[in-house]
């Protein structure tokens, strides 16, 4: 059944292929989604067990990813049938195609645990992703695309490297090459401590590049700003979940070598507070809206390295934040895909008063706003308290004090240029839009952001379990 | 057999420099296809025959070798460029960096405990001067098809290292990862004739308009 999760998107992608009206195309991608998502809820409850090889094994770590890139890939799949109902010339092919190869690649990231299928996988998402980043074919998107594709590609080509000197120090040890998860941690703590070491680097280096953690997210406000507001829902909480999910299987080999972890959670923690640093200052009067949602984006990855860093309790807030953080962005890019279609701009000198002119799109922007900030009721807020709060009892002060202190500069930053966008009166001058807020553009970002309600006021049992079981895979005893 | 390895694997790292030296964009894809072609014949000089074997180096030559180049010249020769204009950083000097980098590899390597049967061969200090190479044209050149070939070299020196586990590691993954290759470059050659359309020039040091005020 696992198979299917990664054979039927692609299968999807060829209907999407075949089929030759722009109209009916989109129409597969709710099919394919639907299906996919129940599979996925029946496969969170009774996963079957690891193959033969050793190969796929659908692991806590890989439900939690499974869960949330699933769950924003139906949604994002309904919206994208009314999205693409408007400028119904526009060819939609490519978009389509490249959604659904994107879906069974990163399908098959959270389930393997062969680290060389994952890296496959990985490359994927991103060459697939590159063309829909380009999907407005103009001057501003192509150079987007071509700096997301190249930066990605040394990125990923980086953790290749790094994945070579892990096999490398399983060979010096043993003369038997692997790169299987399992028996990696089983033999970690007779690898060679050199090739450890340099593969870990490259490995985070890699993977940070694609995850877009400061200072090698050059990419990243650039890519999400061009993108079509339903691509940059994928960008943030699809491709970033799945390479969080590559560093955790570097975090697992680590612990197990019991050595290299101190310098890996080091590492972590500096990236993560420097990520949160850069979007602090870059937030601050940013007129863009969308490169603005990109700095959250920062933040928040710096926010989950924070939490891997830190260990112990916080890794239940990072992996709960995973999933927050993945939904909150949806909500945000959905939203501000259908205020940037109205107004046809996406700075905040035009834009103004989204409240007036799409009253649920603007209410659905504020309100993924104030969640995304850590403001209770939302679940970003509990997971957001869960590593903070952690940081303070295993005495690590100034780590906290920092995370606080940006957290507050952030939503300040935030809140100048979001508050204007949505409150106020919006410019007389303006054409009136044909854009107007309709079920399929509004209903599935508004049943995501009460996804996000309820996990903030009642996370469900499963779930709860899952993160607990998840966190015992990193190392917290349960 | 190991002597000839080494041979080549010093040649390599010529044609490395020689790629820092030219301005003629046909001469650096040409010798990044020659690069390619000695990646495919090295794994059969250090291990011995089976047609596991055989085979990955007959697909390394085919992609690395034949159909990767032939993608880029083709990007060539649609977007009508020949010549690198004025890199970011000249010639020489760049050249002279590459020179520093390759003894800098060396002595990285040193460092590295290599498992007694590759002792004496020159792959990681091989592989470390061609990603930094690689790593040079990205950064230093204008045009987007010489960040390209600044990519496949760096790709390349990622793979000298893969070769010396070429033996004991699973095939799907070298296939995953050639494939990925192949498709990255065919995505990169597509951009590039758009890039080319829409400025009327592949000079990226023109794509700044995405930038914080």
């Amino acid at each position: 059944m696992l198979y299917v999760l990664v054979l039927l998107p692609l299968l999807g992608a060829l209907c999407a292929w075949i089929v030759p009206d722009n109209r009916m195309r989109p129409l597969v991608l709710p099919v394919i989604a639907t299906v996919h998502i129940c599979l996925t809820a029946i496969l969170l409850g009774n996963a079957p067990p690891p193959s033969p090889g050793g190969w796929i094994w659908l692991d806590p770590l890989g439900k939690i990813v499974l869960l949330c890139i699933s769950l924003l890939f139906a949604v994002c799949a309904f919206y994208a049938v009314g999205y693409l109902s408007y400028g119904r010339g526009r060819p939609n092919r490519v978009l389509c195609m490249g959604l659904l190869v994107c879906l069974s690649a990163m399908s098959m990231v959270t389930m393997t645990q062969h680290l060389g299928l994952l890296w496959v996988a990985l490359e994927t998402t991103t060459v697939s992703m590159a063309p829909l980043i380009y999907f407005n074919h103009n001057a501003r998107s192509i150079e987007a695309t071509w700096k997301y594709l190249l930066l990605c590609s040394v990125g990923i080509g980086l953790a290749l490297l790094g994945l070579l000197f892990l096999a490398y120090s399983t060979y010096v040890a043993h003369h038997d090459a692997t790169l299987l998860l399992g028996p990696l941690m089983f033999s970690a703590r007779e690898l060679n401590p050199a090739w450890l070491h340099a593969a870990t680097i490259f490995l985070l280096v890699g993977y940070g590049t694609k995850m877009g953690l400061a200072p090698l997210h050059a990419w990243k406000p650039d890519a999400y700003g061009e993108a079509p507001g339903l691509v940059g829902a994928l960008l943030a909480g699809g491709l970033v979940n799945c390479a969080f999910l590559a560093i955790l299987r570097v975090y697992q080999i680590c612990l197990a070598s019991g050595t290299e972890i101190r310098f890996f959670q080091q590492a972590l923690l500096g990236m993560g507070l420097i990520s949160m640093a850069f979007a602090a200052v870059f937030m601050a009067r940013q007129a863009d809206f969308k490169r603005m949602l990109a700095y959250s984006s920062v933040e928040h990855v710096g926010i989950l390295a924070i939490g891997l860093g830190l260990g112990k309790g916080a890794l239940y807030g990072a992996l709960f934040h995973l999933l927050n953080n993945g939904l909150t962005k949806g909500v945000l890019f959905l939203s501000s895909g259908n205020i940037h279609r109205s107004y046809s701009n996406k700075t905040t000198d035009v834009v103004k008063g989204a409240l007036t002119r799409l009253p649920w799109s603007g209410g659905l922007f504020l309100a993924g706003f104030i969640a995304i900030t850590g403001s209770p009721p939302f679940s970003p807020f509990i997971s957001e308290f869960t590593i903070v709060s952690s940081a303070f009892i295993d005495g690590r002060y100034w780590v906290g004090g920092l995370f606080l202190l940006f957290l507050v500069i952030v939503f300040i930053g935030m809140a100048l240029t979001v508050l204007p966008m949505v409150m106020g009166t919006p410019p007389t001058d303006l054409e009136p839009s044909d854009y107007k807020d309709r079920l399929l553009t509004v209903g599935p970002p508004l049943f995501m952001m009460t996804v996000i309600l309820v996990l903030g006021i009642w996370p469900p049992e499963f779930l709860v379990e899952l993160l607990k079981d998840g966190a015992a895979m990193l190392g917290v005893p349960s | 057999m190991n002597l000839f390895a080494d041979q080549l694997l010093v040649l390599v790292m010529l044609i490395n420099l020689v790629m820092l030296g030219t301005s003629r964009l046909v001469f650096s894809i040409r010798a990044v296809a020659v690069q390619g072609v000695i990646l495919g014949i090295l794994p059969g000089l250090i291990n011995p025959f089976s047609f596991h074997l055989a085979f990955i180096t007959a697909v390394i030559i085919l992609a690395k070798g034949i159909i990767i180049p032939y993608l880029i010249s083709d990007a060539v020769r649609k977007a009508h460029i020949r010549r690198e204009v004025e890199p970011f950083i000249g010639y020489v000097p760049t050249l002279l960096l590459g020179a520093v980098f390759t003894a800098l590899s060396f002595a990285f390597a040193e460092k590295l405990p290599l498992a007694p049967e590759h002792k004496d061969l020159l792959f990681v200090p091989a592989s470390i001067a061609t990603l930094l190479t690689g790593f040079l044209l990205l950064t230093t050149r204008r045009k987007a098809i010489s960040q390209v070939i600044g990519y496949l070299v760096m790709e390349n020196g990622i793979f000298v290292f893969g070769l010396l586990l070429s033996e004991a590691m699973p095939f799907m993954v070298e296939a995953g990862a050639l494939l990925d290759l192949l498709v990255g470059i065919f995505v990169m050659g597509i951009v590039i004739n758009h890039i080319s359309r829409e400025f009327s020039s592949l000079d990226t040091s023109r794509l700044q308009t995405l930038k914080e005020e």
